[in-house]
């Protein structure tokens, strides 16, 4: 049961929250290949270890943002806005 | 209470508060401070209870939370509650409690027959015998047999609750380290919190008096109680087991001390978030693996010690220890103080510390070095116990009790569910912990503390060799030394896999009595030590825990909420029937005769005026300079062409190209839109448009806003329709001229109550959607039932618009589509043509596989004979015998009451170049033939609700 700072709200239970999965994931075009399409749709990353994920704080302000997040320790790196880059280190 | 089993002296229980109780119909007295063993024990009761799986006699075991045969049945007073541990249950006036597992009665149990036929029941037995001719064969007599104890009959009255907590420090455990800890916590300033499985702490200082850094135990207890409460610091939860350790030093606590105080609610399930956890759980005594090592009447070693000790019971008046240890040593040295006979001392040790020796001599006991059990006797107590001595030889001693100890191991449940890694400690011959990332320490018996090798010296725990008795080791499941060899045998090597297959530690008590025995003999078999062969993985929970606990007070009409219209009581003054519409609580039609109401009620709409509660429709005013081209993204219909004052059909579609919501929208001024969506889908879009906004197109300026409960909505549908609103005072020119279909408009009746009208039709009627402000909502009904009067109107529920919209081919996202329905496959496929620009899904659709023509299309069929009925879900079939396959199947269906025929949907592989054909609907068994036509069956033109 993790605990996040929602970087509007401060610190909450995980409850309170909902995960939307990676971060950062570029929307193509619509000109690009079935193949990259595929890829943005259906192939994301599940890995041990850090990960950078996007999360809402549902049961609160309903904002997204951003966390850096450890899946095996749970530890959270950092929390940053949405739209704004994943701090140098854990890119 | 037998005098002679009770000492006059000594223990924590007061004599002077006799306690009445009732075991299996018989009345009992104990004393205030017994547990329910401790009272069973003093009343003389050996045998308690049958065993699950043979019906072997059971007696108490233990005097803790390992017990394996003492699960009762037991009511103190809130209902009688299955598998209750006697040995952690406090006697309290008038509890009630029966044995399990016995039928008719404890001493004459028919179910015995499995004992008698033991053989045939070997480990895995479910899965070599029950498979011929089939499982279904056997189901219901095994499942007659089966199950441990019988859930009381009926809903409980008793209440149960939940708790969130914080504290910096959670000690589990209220023995001496659990207690030392906490008070080196709280004197640091440390917000702690004890839990304790005890009626109260002190574990071992409760009945061992050999005393604690030289200070005489209960003196020290009472002033380190003292010295805890005195910091302010400390909380103490008894009666409370710690169950779940998870993530983030998040744990749970099943509470139960308010059900002994007859305090409501009875149990408490607790979620702590604790800075760091210090455990001090303690260790579990093991048994020994010998012939009838099941018997009433044989305990472990610790456990006699406690009964002693603490409850003043004696376990026998001609004991017998089995034993390989000196901490068991010293366990069964402190019996003869306490009035118990202890007549030899048997242990598989060959040398043997001096100084126990000449105590063991000072007291007159047998000591048998170097011998090892062979097997116990009796019917349903021990009676005798044969071994063999140093030299080998056969001998026999009667005996009514058998003290047992195979030695410690620690309780590490907790500590595993952490994530910690155990190791296998050889000198100490049990698993300690080893390292984990939370923020976790062990302390004391758990931590291995309870001894140094010097002074522990544990002995062999292997089985006796060649031995022609059963020899247990689940007592619980009925596992046998046996059962472990055959899945040996037959190439079961990892513990997990031999843990499923002879099931042994997988019943109630998770085998804290018999996981170490287990894969000690499976490394014996298997030449490998028990540390290579590793333990099984604790899960949650430690002990069992009541559903109610778990549920809380999330049970009946708590458990799932209902939504509630505005105008829920006028319905009900109506006659309305409401059932459950994706969380709602909606009319399903008005009237007794469900048949009868549904076919009125379509008819009254297409014959005269109907009013429909559309309240939980989805409603989602998105406003700002980006909206509309936010909403170009979302619908698959064009927006910026869409004119201020008029309303638009559309679909939604996730990024997959799927279909997932439909709905008008409608524009009410050049920079804001009213959305409506499904009712079930109301609050999920409004999640998914804020995500679509904020995550990907954070720089639209636009706020969405639901509002689907601020209004409330009544559909006005019928060829009468206009005239009932026009009667209203200050209603907007309603005139198709002024208004036509697919218009809204916005205003304020006459008393002041502002509203909303927009003219769109899901009846395929005259239409009118108008919405008030959800306050106002039951006046406002009121007052449209009376204006209808002169009009014929009448109310109509969920049901009969469901028929009406089927009786004209109007979609229902998720009824008439799934999850891989694509706008093509309902007909949308020239809109996706006409739209402009980029949208959620659009790149989807281009994809050769959602543009196949042989994909499930929806189509619209009726039955060729008129009546005959279908239901959804019934499949399109064609071909005969094994070459028959699916080619679809029926996503709605009904009798159109306007029609008088059999109409219906379907997805159907190619189904839009199929117009005409004949197809067969394979229905609950039999198969009827249907038509392909055009699924607008009603008014196909559309003039009604145009008109
Ligand atoms: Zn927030």
């Amino acid at each position: 049961m993790l605990r996040l700072d929602c970087p509007f709200c401060g610190t909450r239970d995980e409850a309170e929250f909902r995960c939307g999965g990676d971060a950062h994931v570029e929307r193509p075009g619509q000109d690009v290949s079935d193949a990259t399409w595929a890829d943005y749709l259906f192939n994301h990353d599940n890995p041990k270890g850090l990960h950078l994920e996007r999360w809402c704080h549902v049961f609160g302000c309903g904002q997204w943002f951003n966390v850096a997040r450890d899946t095996l320790t749970h530890e959270i790196h950092a929390v940053y806005y949405m739209g704004e880059a994943a701090p140098e280190r854990y890119r | 209470m037998r005098r002679a089993l009770r000492s006059e002296q000594g223990g924590r229980i007061d004599r002077s508060k006799p306690l009445d109780f009732v075991f299996n119909g018989k009345a009992m007295q104990g004393y205030a401070g017994d547990t329910l063993a401790s009272a069973l024990l003093a009343n003389g009761v050996r045998m308690v209870s049958r065993s699950f799986k043979f019906h072997r006699p059971r007696g108490i075991v233990s005097a803790g939370v390992e017990e394996s045969g003492g699960l009762l049945a037991v009511d103190h007073g809130t209902g009688l509650q299955p598998i209750v541990r006697s040995t952690q249950m406090p006697l309290v006036d008038g509890l009630r409690a029966e044995s399990q597992n016995c039928f008719p009665s404890l001493n004459f149990d028919l179910l015995r027959i499995f004992d008698v036929t033991r053989s045939l029941w070997p480990a895995g037995f479910y899965n070599k015998i029950f498979k011929w001719p089939n499982w279904h064969v056997y189901e219901w007599a095994v499942r007659r047999a089966a199950g441990l104890g019988r859930l009381p009959d009926g809903a409980r009255s008793a209440r149960f609750c939940h708790m969130n907590a914080h504290c910096d420090v959670l000690v589990v455990g209220g023995g001496p380290s659990g207690l030392s800890a906490a008070l080196q916590a709280a004197r640091a300033g440390e917000d702690v919190l004890l839990v304790e499985l005890d009626v109260e702490p002190g574990g071992s200082l409760l009945h061992d008096a050999s005393g604690l850094d030289g200070q005489p135990p209960l003196a020290w207890l009472a002033r380190t109680l003292a010295e805890l409460q005195a910091t302010g610091n400390v909380r103490i939860l008894t009666l409370a087991t710690v169950v779940g350790y998870y993530d983030c030093n998040v744990l749970t606590i099943h509470d139960r001390v308010a059900a002994y105080r007859r305090e409501d609610p009875i149990e408490v399930f607790w979620k702590v978030r604790a800075g760091r956890v210090v455990l001090a759980t303690g260790a579990i005594e093991q048994p020994l693996m010998f012939g009838n090592n099941d018997l009433p009447g044989i305990m472990l070693a610790g456990a006699m010690q406690k009964y002693a000790g603490r409850y003043a019971v004696r376990c026998g008046q001609r004991v017998v220890a089995v034993i390989n240890n000196d901490l068991a040593w010293r366990s069964v040295l402190a019996l003869p103080g306490a009035g118990i006979g202890l007549d030899a001392i048997i242990d598989s040790r060959h040398s043997i510390n001096d100084a126990l020796l000449d105590q063991a001599r000072e007291h007159g006991i047998d000591v048998f070095p170097g011998a090892s059990p062979v097997a116990a006797a009796g019917s349903t107590a021990v009676r005798k116990l044969q071994f063999r001595d140093h030299d080998g030889r056969a001998r026999t001693i009667a005996c009514d009790a058998i003290a047992m100890s195979g030695g410690l191991s620690p309780t590490l449940h907790l500590y595993s569910q952490a994530g910690g890694r155990l190791r296998y400690d050889q000198r100490l011959a049990c698993f300690l912990p080893q390292e984990c990332r939370q923020d976790v320490v062990v302390t004391g018996a758990a931590n291995g503390e309870f001894a140094t090798p010097e002074t522990y010296n544990i002995g062999s725990r292997k089985p006796s060799a060649a031995n022609s008795s059963v020899q247990w080791v689940d007592f619980l499941h009925d596992v046998t030394v046996s059962d472990v060899e055959l899945a040996c045998r037959e190439n079961l090597r990892s513990v997990e896999h031999v843990k499923r297959y002879t099931t042994t530690g997988m019943a109630a008590d998770q085998g804290k009595t018999s996981n170490l025995n287990a894969l000690t003999l499976l490394g014996e078999l298997t030449g490998r030590s028990p540390g290579e062969v590793g333990t099984t993985t604790f899960r949650p929970m430690f002990m069992p825990v009541t559903m109610g606990a778990i549920a809380g007070v999330r049970r009946g009409e708590f458990y799932a909420p209902a939504k509630r219209l505005a105008a829920h009581d006028w319905h009900a003054t109506q006659g309305a029937v409401f059932e459950d519409y994706g969380g709602w609580q909606r009319p399903a039609y008005y009237g007794s005769d469900r048949d009868a109401c549904v076919r009125r009620e379509t008819l009254l709409v297409r014959q005269a005026a109907g009013l429909f509660d559309a309240s939980p429709l989805g409603k989602i005013e998105v406003q700002g300079p980006d909206a509309a081209e936010f909403l170009n993204r979302i619908y698959i219909h064009s927006v910026p062409t869409l004119k201020q004052g008029k309303v638009r059909y559309s679909l939604m579609l996730n990024e997959n190209g799927i279909i997932i919501d439909d709905g008008v929208f409608v524009r009410l001024a050049d920079d804001h839109f009213l959305l409506n969506t499904t009712s079930a889908g109301a609050n999920a879009i409004a999640a998914w448009l804020e995500e679509w906004q904020q995550c990907e197109w954070p720089r639209m300026e636009l706020v969405i806003n639901p509002v689907t409960s601020q209004w409330a909505v009544v559909t006005v549908a019928g060829p009468r329709a206009r005239d009932v609103l026009c009667s209203l005072a200050g209603m907007t020119d309603l005139s198709t001229q002024a208004f036509p279909h697919m218009s809204f408009a916005s205003g304020v009746f006459e008393d002041g109550c502002p509203y909303r009208i927009q003219r769109v039709s899901f009846s395929g009627e005259l239409s009118y959607e108008l919405s008030v402000p959800a306050n106002r909502a039951t006046g406002f009904f009121e007052r449209i039932w009376d204006a209808g009067q002169p009009f014929g109107i009448g109310l109509f529920g969920i049901e009969s618009l469901m028929i009406l919209r089927l009786e004209k081919g109007f979609l229902h996202v998720g009824g008439d589509t799934d999850t891989t329905s694509n706008p093509f496959d309902a007909g949308f496929g020239r809109v996706i043509s006409n739209k402009r620009g980029d949208f959620i899904g659009a790149r989807s659709l281009q994809r050769a596989e959602d543009r196949r023509n042989d994909r499930r299309q929806l189509v619209g069929f009726e039955v060729v004979d008129r009546d005959a009925v279908v239901l959804a879900g019934a499949h399109v079939v064609t071909g005969t015998g094994d070459a028959r396959r699916s080619e679809g199947f029926v996503t709605s269906a009904c009798h159109s009451p306007t029609l008088a025929r059999t109409i219906g949907l379907a997805l159907l592989e190619r189904g839009f170049e199929r117009g005409g054909e004949e197809i067969q609907l394979y229905d609950q068994g039999r198969l009827v033939t249907a038509r392909i036509v055009d699924a607008r069956f009603y008014d196909p033109q559309g003039e009604r609700m145009h008109g």
